[in-house]
């Protein structure tokens, strides 16, 4: 909307116009406070300068006028937090049917990984008008994903996830920063993202090589680290069938209820007596240090491609799931 | 008719106390000054007014120090490319400007300096109420500081000044440890000074120095001091455990050993948004006093003013976690911090708003000091309100670790802080040394920094906005433009800062020897000698007026031009 002054960032996605309007909003009440305050000050200061014979006039103060000037700019300041909050909101809160990019960031570069299994480095392309959803960790220290142009920034925090999702609505090549300061090349962590018209977006992806699916990927280490020998669709397994149970609610040991999301699968693959499920005993051994961030992902995806009924296995429940509130 | 006697009594009783100054002044009255000579004198010295001069010396040395690491950093910035100074080098730079800076600088300068010269004065008590204690906080200080100095000697440290976990406890190879020890030092000075206040704020006031009739200068320091004594302790905790989980590996904050990375987020700011506020309180107590006395007004509305000061000081530690929207907290912990931060807006416009009618009707004329504080107002108005756009979460998102943050907070530790403590320092700087400074240099140098501050960190608002990073080496090109405005900006304020510290020095030897009230002021540190005798009064005073008297006080005083000494 904004684009074309001198100064002021591109703005490519749905989210940019509404925190450009909230900023010109923004400026346009701070400017008028600002040039107030100086207007009423340089008249003070120019009206009431000293003078022969003038002495200046005690004034005890006033209740009336202090609660005014505190009352009129606080109404005006909830304005700033309700329409900023609002924002945030529709920001922290990703479509269901988002397409997913895994991203694994590490000193001093971003790597992604697509559903389709195709990797990039430093590069990140992304179709325009679709929802994206980005599942971020980070391998060392904290790092943080900034796409000025999306006006979106999220800290990529290592040993958990993090999420951020935009809809990109102009094809191009914008900046990917890395916003949080993360040791010697932190200013040289510069990537671009890069969107396409969906047309070119799925031509791209077949053409960058990606080798199998991301959950393709995740099933078969799901096999190989032995996952399936207690995690079974028979009511039999060691472990909770987890068949159907991303993004429901489940009842844990101690009573609590938690979702299933990304952050709960990882940690119970890394740390999996943190969370147990109610009925089942804390037996599993932890995989920290056997699995990758990568590997991480594509069983986080493989979990995930379990919790939609069509994609072959029926959802089955057992008494492990909580029921529905 | 009985307030008039009231008042014609004090005049009375203020014209002999007068009186009495005058006659010693052309002896060889005995001052704090030249109570001793001898280096022992200084350095075992509980003589608050003493202690306050060490502290002037060593945060100034600081200040320079931490001054010549921002220049770099503006000189590294002149082109995009990293040409000056390696990448390591440049993280090194930025992180000790920060620590140097509000560690060894904005923390202590105001109440360690100012305030512990005036909070007796301004009371009417001999000294603070622990002078030893007083003394161990420059020590501890100092122990800190020479911690600080071996670390930059030892090939610095490139933490961030904010020391986020796992980087600093588990990926850098430099000096994270010696820079911790300091800063906790430099942390305990700072708590060992805030109890004083507090103490002698309690215990030491003059008969008739009611609560209510303190000056709003002891007022801000009573507010600074609680923040204090009641947050350093959390930063110091954060910093051993930082320390801790370096030496010897517990899994506190990092992930891959069991911790928390974001708990450290939460204890650091947990001290370091209220210290915010230990930076800017002292900074709005000195507002007040210069505001009155070149209004000759009392000022508007004293109670909401305290009010106020102690509303910032508990309202400022319950919004730390606005440092975290992006960190990866849950979004209702976020929408309740944003809610908290705009409370907290609402004390600081009161402030702005009652300088601003102080100045109605007033009798206004324009010294130096003056000068500072009309600055002040207009860059505090501006940095609070951009600190509106901060506590929005939408816009929040987008320009938080951004140059839009490196402008906020400039503008009001650099645009409000500093150019409250250069304002108060020439405003009592013939009380500190006996001397006049040269009033034409003074107001050039205040016109000068205004010019220099505005032309370094206004383009960072909009450099923010356009989305430039913070802490970035090197940067891609468009952000060139306004960097080397900013740059540019920055040697004009390098000149300005120098130009006091020329002038204050010369005019010690030089400069005209002041009077006991050089500004016609009300406070009853203006009632004694300049500068002070040891035991601050000749006689115990006693107060039987509100603060901000100023319709017994007249004009400010016409001064001939020549401001040297004949």
């Amino acid at each position: 909307m904004f684009g074309h002054l001198p100064f002021w960032p591109e703005s490519a996605s749905t989210n940019a116009g509404n925190v450009d309007a909230l900023y010109i909003f923004l400026l346009l009440v701070s400017g008028i406070m600002t040039v107030l305050i100086f207007t009423v000050l340089t008249a003070f200061a120019v009206r009431f300068r000293r003078r022969k014979g003038q002495r200046a006039e005690q004034i005890e103060g006033s209740h009336h006028l202090e609660i005014t000037w505190s009352i009129i700019p606080f109404c005006v300041m909830l304005v700033f937090y309700i329409w900023g909050a609002v924002i945030f909101f529709q920001e922290r809160t990703p479509p269901r049917d988002a397409t997913e990019v895994y991203t694994v960031a590490k000193q001093w570069m971003w790597k992604f990984e697509h559903e389709g299994g195709q990797r990039e480095i430093n590069e990140l392309h992304v179709p325009a008008g679709r929802d994206v959803k980005m599942i971020m960790t980070s391998q060392d220290v904290i790092h943080s994903f900034f796409v000025p142009a999306f006006r979106i920034k999220q800290d990529v925090v290592p040993g958990r996830y993090t999420t951020l999702w935009f809809h990109a609505t102009k094809p191009g090549t914008y900046h990917l920063f890395c916003s949080q300061y993360c040791g010697t090349e932190h200013s040289g962590m510069i990537g671009w993202v890069v969107v396409m018209e969906p047309s070119e977006y799925e031509a791209w992806m077949s053409g960058a090589g990606g080798n199998q699916p991301l959950a393709v990927t995740g099933q078969k280490l799901f096999s190989e680290l032995g996952c399936v020998t207690c995690h079974r669709s028979d009511t039999q397994g060691r472990g909770p069938d987890l068949a159907g149970v991303f993004g429901k609610p489940v009842l844990l040991a101690d009573g609590r209820t938690v979702t299933v999301d990304e952050n709960y699968v990882r940690e119970s693959i890394l740390e999996p007596g943190a969370k147990v499920v109610q009925g089942f005993k804390p037996v599993m051994p932890t995989f920290q240090g056997q699995v990758s961030d990568e590997q991480l992902n594509a069983l986080v995806d493989y979990v995930k491609s379990l919790a939609a009924p069509p994609s072959g296995r029926p959802a089955n429940t057992n008494g492990a799931a909580a029921p529905q509130p | 008719m009985e307030r008039l006697l009231l008042n014609l009594k004090v005049e009375k009783v203020r014209v002999m106390r007068m009186a009495t100054a005058v006659v010693s002044d052309s002896g060889e009255r005995e001052t704090y000054l030249n109570a001793g000579y001898g280096i022992k004198s200084w350095l075992l010295t509980v003589d608050h007014k003493r202690i306050a001069l060490l502290y002037l010396m060593s945060i100034t040395f600081f200040f320079f120090i931490g001054g010549f690491f921002a220049l770099l950093i503006r000189l590294e910035l002149l082109t995009p490319s990293g040409d000056l100074v390696q990448s390591d080098t440049y993280n090194k730079l930025f992180t000790m400007h920060g620590q140097v800076m509000v560690f060894f600088f904005l923390i202590p300068a105001v109440p360690a300096v100012l305030g512990n010269f005036l909070i007796p004065l301004m009371i009417g008590a001999k000294d603070l109420a622990f002078p030893r204690i007083n003394l161990l906080s420059w020590y501890l200080y100092i122990v800190g500081g020479i911690l600080m100095v071996y670390t930059i000697l030892n090939g610095g440290v490139d933490t961030g000044w904010t020391f986020y976990t796992p980087l600093s406890t588990e990926f850098l190879k430099t000096n994270v440890v010696s820079a911790v020890v300091g800063i906790f030092f430099a942390g305990f000075s700072s708590i060992f000074t805030g109890l004083n206040f507090i103490v002698t704020i309690h215990r030491m006031r003059a008969p008739g120095m009611t609560w209510n009739r303190l000056p709003l200068f002891v007022w801000a320091h009573y507010a600074t001091s609680i923040i204090q004594v009641l947050g350093t302790p959390v930063l110091a905790i954060s910093l051993v455990l930082v320390g801790l989980e370096r030496l010897l590996h517990l899994g506190i904050f990092n992930p891959s050993l069991g911790g928390d990375p974001l708990l450290f987020q939460h204890l650091f700011w947990f001290y370091s948004h209220p210290a915010v506020y230990i930076m800017i309180l002292p900074g709005m107590g000195i507002i007040s006093e210069i505001v009155c006395c070149f209004s000759r007004k009392r000022i508007f509305g004293y109670t909401a003013m305290t009010l106020a000061l102690l509303g910032i000081a508990v309202i400022g530690f319950l919004v730390w976690a606005h440092h975290m929207f992006v960190a990866g907290i849950s979004v209702y912990a976020a929408l309740i911090f944003s809610l908290l931060s705009y409370f907290v807006a609402v004390p600081s416009a009161i402030k702005v708003f009652n300088w601003t009618a102080t100045m109605y009707k007033g009798s206004i004329t324009y010294q130096t000091p003056m000068l500072y504080a009309f600055g002040f107002i207009g860059l505090f108005t501006i940095g609070g309100l951009t600190g509106l756009f901060l506590a929005s979460l939408g816009v929040d998102v987008h320009v938080h670790d951004t140059y839009f943050i490196i402008a906020h907070f400039h503008y009001i530790m650099v645009g409000g802080m500093v150019m409250a403590y250069l304002g108060g320092m020439h405003f009592w700087w013939p009380k500190i040394s006996g001397r006049m400074y040269p009033e034409g240099w003074g107001k050039l140098a205040a016109l000068i920094v205004f010019i220099g501050f505005n032309l370094t960190f206004f383009p960072q608002f909009i450099l923010g906005y356009m989305g430039m990073p913070r802490r970035y080496h090197s940067y891609p090109p468009e952000f060139q433009i306004l960097n080397v405005l900013s740059t540019a900006g920055a040697t004009i304020l390098a000149v300005g800062y120098l130009l006091p510290m020329v002038y204050f020095m010369w005019s010690m030897r030089y400069g005209k020897p002041a009077p006991a009230n050089p500004w016609n002021a009300a406070g009853l540190e203006w009632e004694t000698h300049s500068p002070p005798p040891t035991f601050n009064f000749d006689e115990q005073p006693v107060v039987t007026w509100e603060a901000y008297n100023y319709d017994d006080m007249g004009e400010v005083p016409e001064r001939e031009e020549s401001p040297v000494a004949h």
